[in-house]
């Protein structure tokens, strides 16, 4: 079984991020990128499949400009066996993600594809279900364990309240969640090799999807600053504060 | 306009956050219909005619809905949004798992996770983890969108909504729902919960997380954790509440022993009241709590406890 795993390249989460003076967005410039945090559990998820013989051969695609290579390269280094490359310098909305992604699927067919649940720049959480929806597959969202058995996966979600697990006729969309695995790092000698690896470039136009803008990025502003506090003298006060001031409890 | 607002219900009954997100339903303006999907859930249905502002409340009770899964439950949405312009559901895991795939069949794109209600077009979200805030407007006829339900004070009840059956039945032979496990305390899930208590380095061990407890069990809150407590491997990391771990917005939030610094800020910072119980009074955690208390939490969280 062909697995295909989707990678974004986003700003390091280490990295506190700036908003430009002028409100337009994020300032990126000079700012150190890195493979989404999900994406990479996606990609071990993966190569894991792999390594028990579920999965046949790994492809990994990104959505993105040129840079966006870079973390191609990584998941290359990780496990994957080749790789395509989208190649665009909008920005591309969740939706356009999808039906870009739908076209990949459509061609590779593979048995499984695995994304991150979130990336960490939009936080948007809907490239996944949309994708199902678009592609007509079955989505199990949220992910702390994949089983494959035959022609159906297992997936257990991680829901509000605790786990839920679903059984979902392959081929299937899986959407990982933070306690799924623990990413492993890249070697150096596997980084030296995964330069040689296939990396297969492709345009929107290539895959006859429009990738412009439906939403208006009108305004981005800093979030407000919490108004300053104050510090109370005993529990008594505390315990006062909260219930007449504050009513949460 | 017309809005349709996704009803969230847990064992039979309606959830609290429902009412929060009829009260965004509220501020975008226009008639508003609740969908109760599921598999009896009469007395959801009920609950849900009751809130305040609801006009019609439109039930589709079958086994086909039983668990909420994605995809019959999309299909279903799909099925009723023609005669909306607008689609709301919490941003709940539910709201999560099942709203993007209406969006993408209906051809538009989604707005997660809505804090403000600018114009019916028109609305500010979180992005960066909370460290910047988005105003996005759309330019679809059907709006998709889900809501942060700590960002709107929830609606009264007193409303008297009608309420009627809807017949489409979703075909599935795709998904199976196999099992559940929720979480055997009564505690609520951090992600969910009213109410968070986190313990950080300076709770000193994994047994003195114990302490916590008895305020958790009084104020029916989760009990989390920040990266210091996790890696010093007082507690799972599952439990870590900051940027890579969970990020939580409930009513109160009290941080003990939490030193404040951004990667855990970044997750709990959109909380409405921070509380600090920290010994040094220069942590950073006070310049973002409401309520201050400086002082050794060995002494205080007992007494916290006997006078909640």
């Amino acid at each position: 079984m062909k697995v295909l795993v989707a990678v974004k390249r986003v700003i390091d989460y280490n990295v506190k991020i700036r908003v430009k003076a002028d409100h337009s967005d994020v300032d990126l410039t000079n700012v150190k990128m890195a493979m989404n945090p999900f994406c990479e559990i996606a990609v071990e998820e993966a190569v894991r499949l792999k390594e028990k013989g579920v999965a046949t051969e790994v492809v990994a695609v990104t959505i993105g400009p040129k840079a966006a290579q870079e973390q191609l390269r990584t998941a290359l280094a990780l496990g994957a066996d080749r790789a395509v490359h989208v190649e665009t310098e909008e920005r591309v909305e969740s939706l356009a993600a999808a039906k870009l992604l739908a076209k990949v699927v459509e061609g590779e067919q593979p048995g499984l594809v695995i994304l991150g649940k979130q990336a960490i720049d939009t936080d948007n959480n809907q490239t996944g279900q949309m994708l199902a929806a678009l592609a007509g597959l079955p989505q199990g969202t949220f992910a702390s364990e994949v089983t494959v058995e035959n022609d159906k996966v297992q997936v257990t979600r991680e829901i509000d309240g605790g786990l839920q697990t679903v059984e979902l006729t392959l081929p299937a969309i899986v959407t990982t969640d933070l306690r799924l695995n623990e990413p492993r790092y890249a070697k150096l000698p596997d980084i030296m090799k995964a330069k040689k690896k296939p990396l297969d470039v492709k345009s929107p136009a290539d895959l006859g999807v429009e990738v412009a803008s439906r939403l208006t990025l009108a305004k981005v502003e800093s979030p407000a600053e919490r108004k300053g506090g104050i510090k109370v003298g005993s529990v008594d006060e505390l315990v006062d504060k909260l219930k007449n001031e504050a009513k949460v409890l | 306009m017309s809005i349709l607002v996704l009803a969230e219900h847990h064992d039979g009954q309606l959830a609290g956050a429902t009412a929060h997100v009829v009260a965004a339903a509220k501020a975008i303006g226009g008639d508003i219909d609740i969908l109760v999907a599921g598999e009896n859930v009469g007395a959801v249905a009920e609950a849900a005619a009751k809130l305040d502002g609801v006009s019609k409340v439109r039930v589709a009770d079958n086994a086909a809905y039983a668990h909420q899964l994605a995809e019959p439950m999309g299909a279903l949405l799909v099925e009723l949004a023609g005669d909306y312009s607008h689609v709301l559901a919490a941003a709940s895991t539910t709201g999560k798992n099942v709203l993007p795939r209406v969006a993408a069949l209906k051809d538009v794109s989604q707005i997660s996770e809505i804090l403000e209600v600018i114009d019916a077009d028109t609305f500010k979200r979180p992005i960066y983890a909370g460290n910047a805030i988005a105003t996005v407007k759309s330019a679809d006829s059907l709006k998709v969108i889900t809501v942060r339900t700590t960002a709107f004070d929830a609606v009264a009840e007193g409303g008297s909504a009608s309420v009627e059956s809807v017949d489409f039945v979703a075909e599935n032979g795709q998904s199976t729902f196999i099992k559940q496990e929720l979480a055997q305390s009564d505690r609520p899930e951090l992600g969910g919960a009213r109410v968070v208590i986190s313990g950080g380095r300076g709770m000193g061990s994994g047994e003195n997380f114990k302490l916590l407890d008895g305020i958790a069990d009084k104020l029916g809150a989760a009990i989390g954790a920040s990266r210091a407590a996790v890696d010093a491997g007082f507690v799972p990391n599952d439990m870590q509440v900051g940027q890579t771990g969970k990020i939580v917005a409930p009513e109160l939030y009290i941080a003990v022993g939490i030193s404040g610094a951004i990667q855990h800020l970044a997750g709990m910072k959109d909380s409405k009241v921070i509380v600090a119980i920290n010994k040094d009074e220069e942590a950073p955690i006070f310049q973002v709590a409401d309520y201050g208390l400086v002082g050794d939490l060995f002494e205080i969280l007992p007494e916290l406890e006997s006078k909640l």
